[in-house]
């Protein structure tokens, strides 16, 4: 939709040209939520289009997403991976996970849906499962990381400062490398998540990792040395998450999304245990 | 910055927060459309450099030296596109308003990528056709049939506007500039209950570019209500146009017009207003108690309100026979109570107006209305003003169904123009759809029905109590209606019924297809196979014991003499087809695994073709001087393709072809008076006037060509372009030149809704439920429809497949929710979720074959009761495979798996 109060569009080729970060401000990645909403208390759209940061980065290491990566290259990226990378479909089950077109794909980007930080927003179930870590530029101060899943810190809530910017998450290659178990239900066809669950195994070490979104307010994450016990799994989520931690929306009632949580919990634990 | 939209450069400046859809339809080419301006629909597709995107979500700038496609742009040297020959080859669009979209993004896929419709459609949204002919053009499936002469009626002839819709050169209501045009926006209440206090308007009049900004002291202090119907009295003058009390989050209290939408909507933020904020009431129950808020007191409580201290705009009760003493000596008694949900129409195209003072003088209304003539009585009344000195009219109306039975931007552009003399334009957000417009009346509805031992119906009870919201617009209409055609379809001595049409401080409800039959056919329909299950009669049976039958009165709860009648029967018919479509073994198979129940579920529907209020049209038909016609008729097409049927129904009588037919319609200025087009009158008024004007300027055509030649009547025939007189031809250009009278060639003729014929129609559904998670899928889905003659098969099927598509959605998943506070909570496309190409199955879709005494050319109207027996069938396929009757909807997963858990207990 049109922006009404915005007055004034900035194409920096860097961000040090932005020196002093004010109210208004907002910096502009695709654009798809930002248009999607009356914007009134921002004035100046600063583009991040033109710092032209690499969208992926694939190595030894991992997989370095900038956070202006199109979803559309993430998902197209899956055919391009390292066969090792047994986890590689994953990026397009996530992808696949949203609500919106892969028309919207063309241009909303990862890094926006992270710090969108909506309960279902899929690449914060993907980078948290996959254990990404985020660099985030302050404006003032060093650039430092953080674990996706810690970054998301609510419905709509994240740990991002004022005109600090999220530059890239890297998946490390050991997530990459590792076994996974995909669940999701939405209330519509290809609607928004109401719960999205994965699991990953790591193939050598048979650590389990159990990452719990769309049904939480944010994600939730059991890391388990070997795969538990169906009893110890339900009791690990009975004790972490509390009734009001479900999220209560249009898209799934509280106990429907609990309900669901354990169930495909149990589906995953058993499916990566075999 | 320089742009190159459909291969032609354009040099200009967007604004820097600008979307690129506003950009290229501020450049003068409308055909991408704004459906919700957040990315949900998809009706704003174009593309980029080759690829889709939803143009309103990308900013304008982004797009600098950019390839831009729009629809526009898809034709090549007056060729169209193979996909825009595919949409109209199979009639893909109903009011074309999401076509655009559709054929960007159709158009855009590959092959590989075709093979995956639902996934590839889920950001196009339809609210017409229930995609099953969108799938059928990318299929390349033909459905549209030619125009031969003197075989219009019972042919798929192409709708006349197929052409500019697919092109996107047709033009909606906003799809037109003008010079020197304001922007009008309101403020709305932020309070559910209150009084207004003070307004300050200095802020807001600063706002460079505001030229007004209007209170409730600003506007005519005239009690009105904004639903229209011809016996205007049915409703009550509870509203005035701007108020200084609010009675539900979202009703507008400040208008302000100024030369841009940004600076109105700058000045909207900066209008201070002071409420007093008064107690609230959002449950029609809760507000019928004593002690409760009262919505309506003073003068407005005078209008036709029966009872305002408790509430209640309308009460209706009526019994025939004696229900209690039946109920005493049945065999068996099933009582349940239902509850239905409060649903939005989301027709494409958001309510809008554009108004202006034209050369004679005159106010001109363009606007997206079902009710041109209605709409202009209704203003003139509210501005004082002659009824000759305004005109409304619409262009291409996107979407209606029953939304647009409503003045609801007419009356403030008017006042703008007329306090500015400049033209004023308003266009609804998505957003105001649902929270300042209407919507269905949610109802609690109490049924009870005794039967004898055979099933036979011994006597049936219904108590509704309905949510009309703040204002009570349709509600009287409605009520009755929940008392009427659903109690009507079974035969049965006793009945009665008591309703009533409750205020409270939520968003009004309105007309919506189905009108107030939608809501007790859920509750008739489930309670006939509860009580078939206490007398182990299957559903069909229970039915067909107790179905209206051919001779049979149509009555509901009033003993009083009505016009009711059966012009044609085929209630017998629609049962066989469904229960012989179940016994074919079509239809998807139930997935794997124990945890998947399957069920089957039937309801059946008889509805009136005419509501029982006043309804009449008139046509007038003339031949002109090249030896065409022209037919002029009031009625509003909205994507019911209605003037269609009425040129195909006037080529037949004619015996010519439909593309020798040309039309005015939904214009004051170029029509005759027509009562609104809504609740089937398109079909069974408006068309019945066309059938009546057709025959008789065939007769009178007679009768020029047998004084011309000397040939008696009885020997001549009128045939596509001329007429044969014995052996002698006459064309109709020299008849028209030679006529020696003029008034000979144009005919008048009018149509009344009386008597009301009655239509018949079936629903059955075979479904998988997933007793762990709730998911319901649905495996088979079949309507057997009586609708009389046919009058455009295409069409006929295109009515029905958007009729159960948006039965699905109320059924399974669609629901305005209102919070504590009275504010709705979800509205947006995003978070209402209607239905996208894969929510929908393919309905198998049968026509009985009758023809109707009353109907033009035997046809009875389809566009209204597709739906009404779809949430029924649903969840009685629902409780067939459950064992557990669910009674409120919508039946998603989220609120049907606590109860399926109690299965495995």
């Amino acid at each position: 939709m049109d922006l009404h109060t915005i007055t004034e569009v900035r194409r920096p080729a860097n961000a040090d040209a932005i020196k002093k970060w004010e109210k208004g401000f907002a910096w502009l990645a695709g654009g798809t939520w930002l248009f999607s909403e009356p914007q009134v208390d921002t004035h100046t759209l600063i583009d991040l289009e033109s710092f032209k940061w690499p969208s992926l980065q694939p190595s030894s290491e991992g997989l370095e997403i900038a956070s202006t990566c199109r979803v559309i290259e993430l998902d197209q990226f899956v055919e391009k991976a390292p066969k090792d990378w047994t986890a590689a479909p994953l990026l397009r089950e996530c992808c696949r996970s949203f609500l919106s077109s892969f028309k919207i794909w063309n241009e909303a980007t990862v890094g926006g849906n992270v710090i969108m930080s909506l309960p279902a927003g899929p690449m914060i179930s993907l980078t948290s499962a996959l254990e990404g870590v985020c660099t985030l530029w302050p404006r003032d101060g060093k650039p430092h990381e953080m674990a996706v899943v810690d970054f998301v810190t609510g419905n709509h809530q994240n740990a991002l400062q004022p005109g600090e910017l999220l530059r890239s998450i890297r998946l490390p290659a050991s997530a990459l490398k590792k076994r996974y178990a995909f669940r999701r239900f939405t209330l519509t066809h290809f609607g928004r998540s109401e719960v999205l669950i994965i699991g990953t195994k790591c193939q050598e070490k048979g650590d389990f990792l159990l990452t719990i979104t769309a049904a939480t307010l944010r994600p939730m994450q059991f890391s388990f040395k070997s795969i538990p016990s169906a009893e110890d799994l339900k009791r690990t989520i009975d004790d972490a998450v509390p009734f009001s931690l479900y999220l209560d929306d249009t898209h799934g009632s509280p106990a429907h999304r609990k309900h669901l949580t354990y169930y495909f919990s149990e589906q995953i634990r058993a499916e990566l245990s075999a | 910055m320089n742009y190159k939209i459909n291969g032609k450069s354009y040099s200009a400046e967007p604004q820097a927060g600008q979307c690129l859809r506003t950009f290229i339809r501020d450049l003068g080419l409308f055909g991408i459309k704004k459906g919700c301006d957040a990315g949900d629909c998809g009706a704003c597709t174009v593309w980029l450099d080759g690829k889709p995107v939803h143009s309103c979500l990308i900013p304008a700038f982004r797009a600098e030296d950019r390839e831009i496609t729009t629809v526009q742009g898809l034709a090549h040297n007056g060729e169209l596109h193979p996909m825009q020959k595919a949409f109209l080859g199979a009639q893909a669009y109903q009011c074309g308003f999401c076509t655009a979209g559709m054929i960007m993004t159709a158009a855009s896929l590959s092959e590989e990528e075709k093979k995956d419709l639902p996934f590839r459609f889920k950001g196009n949204l339809c609210r017409c056709t229930g995609y099953h002919s969108i799938e059928d053009a990318l299929h390349g499936h033909t459905a549209v049939e030619e125009d031969k002469p003197g075989h219009a009626c019972g042919a798929s002839l192409q709708n006349p506007f197929g052409e500019s819709i697919v092109t996107g050169n047709a033009h909606y209501t906003m799809d037109v500039a003008m010079e020197g045009m304001l922007h009008l926006k309101v403020v709305r209440s932020p309070h559910a209950h209150a009084r207004v206090k003070a307004i300050r308007k200095d802020k807001a009049l600063a706002v460079s570019g505001v030229h007004e900004v209007f209170t409730w002291e600003d506007v005519p202090r005239i009690l009105y209500t904004t639903a229209t119907h011809d016996d205007f009295h049915v409703d009550p003058d509870d509203t005035y146009m701007l108020d200084n009390v609010v009675r539900f989050i979202g009703q507008r209290v400040v208008a302000v017009v100024a030369e841009t939408e940004g600076a109105a909507e700058e000045a909207c933020r900066l209008v201070e207003i002071d409420y007093e904020v008064l107690p609230a009431v959002f449950d029609p129950e809760e507000a019928m108690l004593p002690g409760a808020p009262i919505l309506h007191s003073g003068p407005s409580a005078l209008s036709r309100i029966q009872d305002a201290e408790h509430n209640v705009f309308m009460k209706i009760e009526g019994e025939v026979g004696d229900v209690e003493k039946n109920f005493a000596e049945s065999d068996a008694i099933y009582e349940g109570t239902y509850h239905t949900n409060k649903i939005q129409h989301a027709h494409m195209e958001t309510h809008g107006s554009i108004t202006w003072i034209g050369e004679d003088g005159r106010m001109h209304v363009r606007t997206s209305t079902q009710t041109p003539h209605l709409t202009k009585n209704k203003l003139a009344y509210l501005f004082s003003m002659s009824p000759q000195q305004v005109h409304v009219f619409t262009e291409r109306v996107g979407g209606g169904f029953g939304a647009r039975q409503e003045v609801l931007t007419e009356d403030l552009c008017v006042l703008a123009t007329l306090k500015t003399g400049r033209p004023v334009k308003w266009e609804f957000t998505r957003t105001e759809e649902f929270t300042a417009t209407v919507s269905r009346h949610p109802m609690k509805i109490t049924i009870k029905l005794g039967a004898k031992k055979d099933g036979t119906l011994t006597a049936m009870q219904i108590h509704t109590v309905s949510n009309t919201g703040a204002y009570g617009n349709h509600g009287g209409e409605v009520l009755a209606s929940s008392l009427g055609s659903a109690m009507a379809t079974y035969r049965c001595s006793n009945k009665k019924g008591v309703g009533y049409a409750v205020y409270t401080n939520t968003v009004p409800s309105g007309a919506f297809r189905g009108y107030g039959a939608t809501q007790p056919a859920f509750a008739i329909e489930s309670a006939m196979d509860e009580l078939g299950l206490k007398l182990g009669i299957d559903p069909f049976a229970m039915r067909r014991k107790n179905m209206l039958q051919e001779h049979d009165p149509v009555h509901s709860i009033w003993p009083s003499p009505h016009d009711g009648v059966i012009g044609s029967y085929g209630f017998d018919q629609c049962f066989d087809l469904v229960e012989a479509a179940f016994a074919s073994g079509r239809g998807e198979k139930k997935p794997e695994g124990e945890d998947w129940l399957e069920g089957k579920g039937i309801a059946g529907h008889a509805q009136d073709c005419v509501p029982p209020t006043e309804h009449r049209s008139e046509a007038h038909l003339g031949l002109l001087a090249d030896g065409s016609y022209h037919l002029a008729i009031g009625s509003a097409e909205f994507g019911n393709g209605i003037t269609n049927a009425q040129r195909q129904v006037a080529a037949s009588v004619l015996n010519s072809s439909a593309s020798r037919i040309s039309m005015d319609f939904a214009d004051t200025d170029l029509t005759p008076y027509d009562t609104g087009t809504f609740a089937s009158t398109g079909t069974s008024v408006a068309t019945l006037a066309v059938n009546n004007a057709a025959a008789a300027l065939r007769d009178s055509l007679l009768d020029v060509a047998s004084v011309l030649t000397g040939v008696p009547v009885l020997e001549c025939r009128l045939e596509n372009d001329h007429v044969q007189c014995g052996s002698r031809s006459l064309t109709l250009k020299e008849l028209h030149t030679n006529s020696p009278f003029r008034d000979k060639l144009h005919v008048s003729r009018k149509a009344y809704g009386s008597p009301r014929s009655t239509a018949f129609l079936v629903h059955g559904f075979r479904i998988a439920v997933h007793r762990i998670t709730g998911e319901i899928r649905i495996l088979q889905s079949i309507q057997a429809f009586d609708a009389g003659t046919l009058l455009n098969p295409m069409q006929a099927l295109g009515q029905v497949e958007g009729g159960v598509a948006q039965g699905i959605g109320t059924s399974l998943f669609e629901c305005m929710v209102i919070d504590d506070t009275g504010a709705v909570i979800n509205p947006t496309f995003r978070n209402y979720r209607i239905p996208a190409f894969a929510d929908i199955p393919r309905t198998e879709v049968f026509f009985a074959k009758t023809h109707d005494a009353y109907g033009p050319m035997g046809a009875k109207p389809l566009g209204e009761a597709p739906i009404i027996p779809i949430p029924a069938a649903l969840g009685n396929a629902l409780a067939d495979a459950t064992g557990i009757r669910f009674t409120s909807l919508p039946l998603s997963a989220d609120r049907i798996f606590a109860q399926l858990a109690e299965l495995q207990k």
